[in-house]
């Protein structure tokens, strides 16, 4: 009798995990850089091209890290969470402009406004690589021994920011 | 006011669907002869209202109704019209339709053909597809409804997809549904004689040429999809593994498996219980690809726009359907009794063997498709599962099937002895080994895969020759040509199937052995060699298509100096959605087909170039054509002909009855 | 007449429309382009939906193409281009799972099917064998049905 359940109990399970996979997003690959240090680079600064951006210079302090581009409808829609985050004054959102024209990305920054305090320049996409960027904008939570916490893949929106990145930052400043 | 003529059929049809889930069904339980007869005249009915509505919506279509929101969202009006019509199938909402249009088709074709059932059977079959109706006419009248109004209609439409927009999009989805949905009839079947508790040899004689039609569609609608993106993607690919085409190759292993294990049951009358369960497989196999290509679980290449509140609709029908079936069978199979006896060694023994092996790469092939999404649900990392893990896992599955399937058909029926086989097979196998290994090294090529696909290959064309003698020599006739027409259709059908099987390894095999690929920079007048080919490009002019602007690129090719065609690749850049399409161009031959694509343009006129020499790609297709063709000759077999033109009356005579019991 | 004219006229003449000249391969070393096709096709575009390395155009696959390449110019073996992929994007892009005790289920279950198949199917056979006594099918009673069809097929 039990050999004529089987097919049945398999489906069950079958349906079960597709079931959890309908709430899942197939798309959002979870970065393995996370709780290790973040990949060094040292790239001109946008505003400041002689200058250099690197995050060694950030080495004792919280800090996100926003990949972001001026052709990304995704940082415009994340772009007034930022905005809000930059003016609380919670944690320094530094920039990344990732494969992007220069120009463009100083008129979008002055046309829409500019939550960083440092925007740092991968033309080539080369620091996105060592990221393990997928896809504008992300954010990295870096922590003040230089180890990311947190990533967020795709947008960040006013709920992720009040729920998961300013306690993450708080228990981290703590630390 | 034609789109809600056809969303008001759509509602009276699933009035119908349900008076025909139910009435016809109780019917048969408590022996209600009236009751019975709803069957008939409601799958008819049903199946004019979602004719109507199908017809509808075409109407919408033709006339570029872009108040209907779903026309305006799958089609343009600078669309030409064939790809319009084709564009009812274009995404989720128009497939759907086709789906229930296909189901009611089948229905039809079942009040046509079903005169010799007995009356309880067939409204019991006519009942269980009216329930499986009721589910897809539901999910469309709530979150899925094609004849939802745009208010105030768009100006112009968003345009078909510009992949779509293909002469295989006419003619590959209604392909591969009719299909699909076809297994609807086995599995109505099936159900039917669980409820009713006759699973005799007379249920898999039903069931037969029903599940093989089926099985033609499926095989000639995955090869024209295998082709279509062959020549529409511009890689020069034939099967990536995608979750959606192994959605449509797993109904495809378990049809198959069924197929073959009808034979046992019709035969020898025994296995039916698994029998039935694979006729459950094959249906439920296909609903669970609609789920996973219209749920967003799992990302592919072709998978439609995605909605989670379509996905649990989908989910709680599949839940409903496959768990009720699965059940049905826990709670009736125990009853069912065993059969004819055979042994291991037998005709029935391989084909239970093969049916193993098809039901496990069935099983890998599920389980390679779904086990990313398993990983994820229980936390524990994303992974992709792609063509290296399918490809090491399936030849070690399907080799020893296709060497079951060169034995099989020469074993005798309920017991063979092995040293008789070897004794036959002697010839077929020293002549497959031989070439196996001298064709490649004659052709400068040997890997061990190149040698298994060509020894597989000859083995299915020796062992059918030796098995095609053997039964010239057993049946009636003088000349040889009288012989040959005394054999029976379904035994060409099935020698023609397995050599299809034969002609799809040899173009895999040749392909993956020896296809070559160039990609090159060309100026205007540079030649460029591939296999014994010379390209001539002779630059690229600008073209403007119906919709669409492209560059055309032409080139001639020649070999030893002689002209042997002239190829005009295409870069399309489609208005409506600003999408650029790589439109390849193909020379097809029996022996090779000469593949060009564009890349990029450079300075000076100069193009970046992809050729590919393609030896025996064609086989792959021409190979499930064939198989199909056979599946084709098995139903027109004189016993399955004779059985749908005998009209007999609805409670048969006795001596029917009882003939029919032992058929 | 000057060096540069000169040198003009033999860069047109070298890189101009010349006829029936051979086209030369996109890539600079054929070879090592080869290794990337060979390594690309088993890797996965992240951004795609599923598509490999090798087939996609998003700009990220030409990046990371790009990013292969140099690493093979580096003389860097399979293992460790594998090992920097792996290492910024995880088992997501490699089309062939690593072997890991998360995907033993996932390489084992194909084999452990047919074994576990071909034993229910032996034993199923064994018991059955013990079991059946009636022949409900006769070859007999085929050849009479095969007969009573064909006459009533014959009938107008």
């Amino acid at each position: 009798m039990t050999r004529f359940l089987l097919p049945l109990s398999i489906f069950i399970v079958v349906v079960v995990f597709l079931g959890i996979g309908l709430k899942l997003n197939p798309r959002e690959i979870p970065s393995p850089l996370v709780g290790k240090a973040a990949p060094d680079f040292s790239q001109p600064q946008l505003f400041e091209p002689a200058k250099v951006f690197s995050p060694a210079d950030m080495k004792g302090k919280v800090w996100l890290l926003n990949f972001w581009a001026s052709w990304c409808s995704g940082c415009k829609t994340e772009h007034p969470v930022l905005m809000d985050l930059a003016k609380s004054g919670e944690v320094p959102i530094y920039g990344m402009d990732y494969k992007d024209q220069r120009d463009e990305a100083m008129t979008w920054l002055s046309r829409w406004g500019n939550p960083y305090p440092v925007v740092g320049v991968d033309d080539a996409g080369r620091v996105g690589i060592n990221y393990g960027v997928y896809g504008v904008p992300e954010t990295y939570v870096i922590d003040k021994q230089g180890v990311i916490q947190y990533k967020q893949i795709g947008p960040l929106d006013s709920e992720t920011v009040e729920k998961k990145i300013i306690p993450l930052v708080k228990q981290l400043e703590a630390q | 006011m034609i789109p809600e003529i056809g969303h008001f059929a759509l509602i009276l049809a699933l009035c119908v669907a349900v008076v025909q889930g139910i009435l016809p069904i109780y019917g048969a339980a408590v022996g209600n002869s009236s009751l019975m007869a709803v069957a008939k005249p409601a799958a008819r009915g049903q199946f004019l209202l979602v004719a109507t509505a199908f017809g509808c919506l075409a109407y919408a279509f033709a006339e570029k109704d872009f108040s209907v929101l779903y026309v305006a969202a799958t089609s343009n009006s600078q669309l030409p019209l064939h790809y319009r019509l084709a564009a009812i199938w274009g995404a989720h909402e128009g497939s759907l339709l086709l789906w229930t249009f296909i189901l009611t088709l089948w229905m039809f074709a079942v009040t046509l053909f079903s005169a010799h059932l007995p009356e309880s059977t067939r409204s019991r079959i006519l009942g269980v597809m009216g329930l499986v109706s009721i589910g897809f006419l539901l999910f469309m009248l709530t979150v899925s409804n094609p004849f939802e109004r745009l208010i105030p209609a768009a100006a112009e439409g968003r345009d078909l997809n510009p992949l779509l927009q293909d002469p295989g999009m006419v003619i590959h989805p209604p392909m591969l549904y009719m299909g699909y949905v076809g297994f609807s009839v086995a599995f109505a079947f099936a159900i039917a004689a669980l409820l009713g508790g006759n699973l005799d040899a007379a249920w898999a004689r039903w069931s037969r040429p029903w599940t093989t039609v089926a099985w033609c569609f499926l095989t000639v609608g995955i090869a024209m999809g295998s082709g279509w993106a062959y020549y529409e993607l511009g890689w020069g690919g034939w099967w990536f593994w995608d979750p959606v085409e192994n959605a449509s190759f797993m109904p495809w292993l378990a049809g198959t498996a069924l197929v073959h294990s009808l034979a046992v049951t019709d035969k020898r009358g025994g296995f039916k219980v698994w029998t039935v369960l694979l006729a459950i497989m094959a249906f439920s196999l296909s609903l669970l690809g609609t789920f996973l290509v219209r749920s967003g679980v799992l990302t592919s290449v072709h998978a439609f726009a995605t909605d989670p509140k379509r996905g649990m609709f989908i989910l709680a029908f599949l839940a409903i359907v496959i768990g009720g079936s699965l059940a049905l069978y826990a709670w009736r199979a125990p009853r069912v009794g065993l059969g004819g006896s055979f042994v291991a060694m037998s005709r029935e023994g391989m084909l239970l063997a093969n049916n193993v092996l098809l039901v496990a790469a069935m099983g890998s092939v599920l389980l390679g498709t779904l086990y990313p999404l398993f990983l994820d649900a229980l936390d524990l990392g994303k992974i992709s599962v792609g063509p290296p893990y399918f490809d090491t896992v399936f030849v070690p599955l399907m080799a020893p099937a296709i060497f079951l399937m060169g034995i099989g058909p020469l074993a005798q029926w309920k017991k063979a002895s092995l040293p008789d086989l070897a004794k036959r097979l002697k010839w077929a196998f020293g002549v497959s080994v031989v070439t196996a290994i001298a064709l490649p090294i004659v052709m400068g090529n040997w890997t061990p895969l190149l040698s298994l696909g060509i020894l597989l290959a000859i083995w299915i064309v020796t062992t059918s020759v030796v098995s095609l003698r053997e039964r010239l020599t057993h049946v009636a006739g003088n000349s040889f040509f009288e012989r040959l027409a005394s054999v029976p259709r379904s035994y060409w059908g099935m020698l023609v199937a397995h050599c299809g099987i034969a002609v799809f390894i040899v173009g895999v095999t040749m392909v993956k052995g020896f296809e070559t690929e160039k990609d090159v920079r060309m100026n205007v007048g540079e030649t460029a060699t591939i296999g014994d080919y010379l390209f001539r490009f002779d630059g690229a002019q600008d073209v403007v298509g119906p919709n669409y602007t492209a560059a055309r690129g032409s080139f001639a090719v020649s070999r030893d100096g002689r002209e042997t065609t002239v190829l005009y690749p295409e870069k399309r850049r489609y208005t409506a959605q600003n999408q650029v399409m790589t439109e390849a161009a193909i020379d097809p031959g029996l022996l090779r087909d000469l593949y060009v694509s564009l890349g990029e343009p450079l300075d000076n006129g100069a193009w970046s170039v992809r050729l590919y020499h393609k030896p025996f790609i064609d086989w792959i297709w021409g190979g499930c054509f064939i198989m199909a063709l056979g599946g084709v000759l098995a139903i027109s077999d004189r016993r399955y002909r004779i059985a749908w033109r005998r009209q007999e009356p609805a409670v048969a005579e006795p001596t029917r009855a009882a003939r029919r019991k032992v058929a | 007449m000057n060096i540069q004219w000169i040198a003009l006229i033999v860069v047109l003449f070298l890189s101009g429309p010349v006829w029936a000249g051979e086209a030369r391969p996109l890539a600079d070393d054929p070879a090592s382009e080869a290794r990337l096709k060979h390594l690309a096709v088993e890797l996965r575009c992240l951004v795609c939906q599923n598509q490999t390395l090798a087939d996609s155009n998003a700009p990220l696959a030409e990046d990371l193409r790009r990013e292969v390449r140099e690493m093979i110019a580096k003389n860097m073996s399979d293992q460790e281009i594998i090992e920097f992929l792996t290492a910024r994007y995880g088992d997501f892009v490699l089309y062939r799972p690593p072997l890991k005790a998360t995907t033993t289920l996932l390489w084992v279950g194909p084999f452990l099917l047919v074994i576990v198949g071909a034993t229910a199917l032996i034993i199923t056979l064994r018991r059955r064998a013990s079991k059946v006594v009636d022949v409900p099918v006769t070859e007999d009673e085929h050849r009479r049905v095969e007969q009573l069809l064909t006459e009533g097929g014959k009938r107008p």
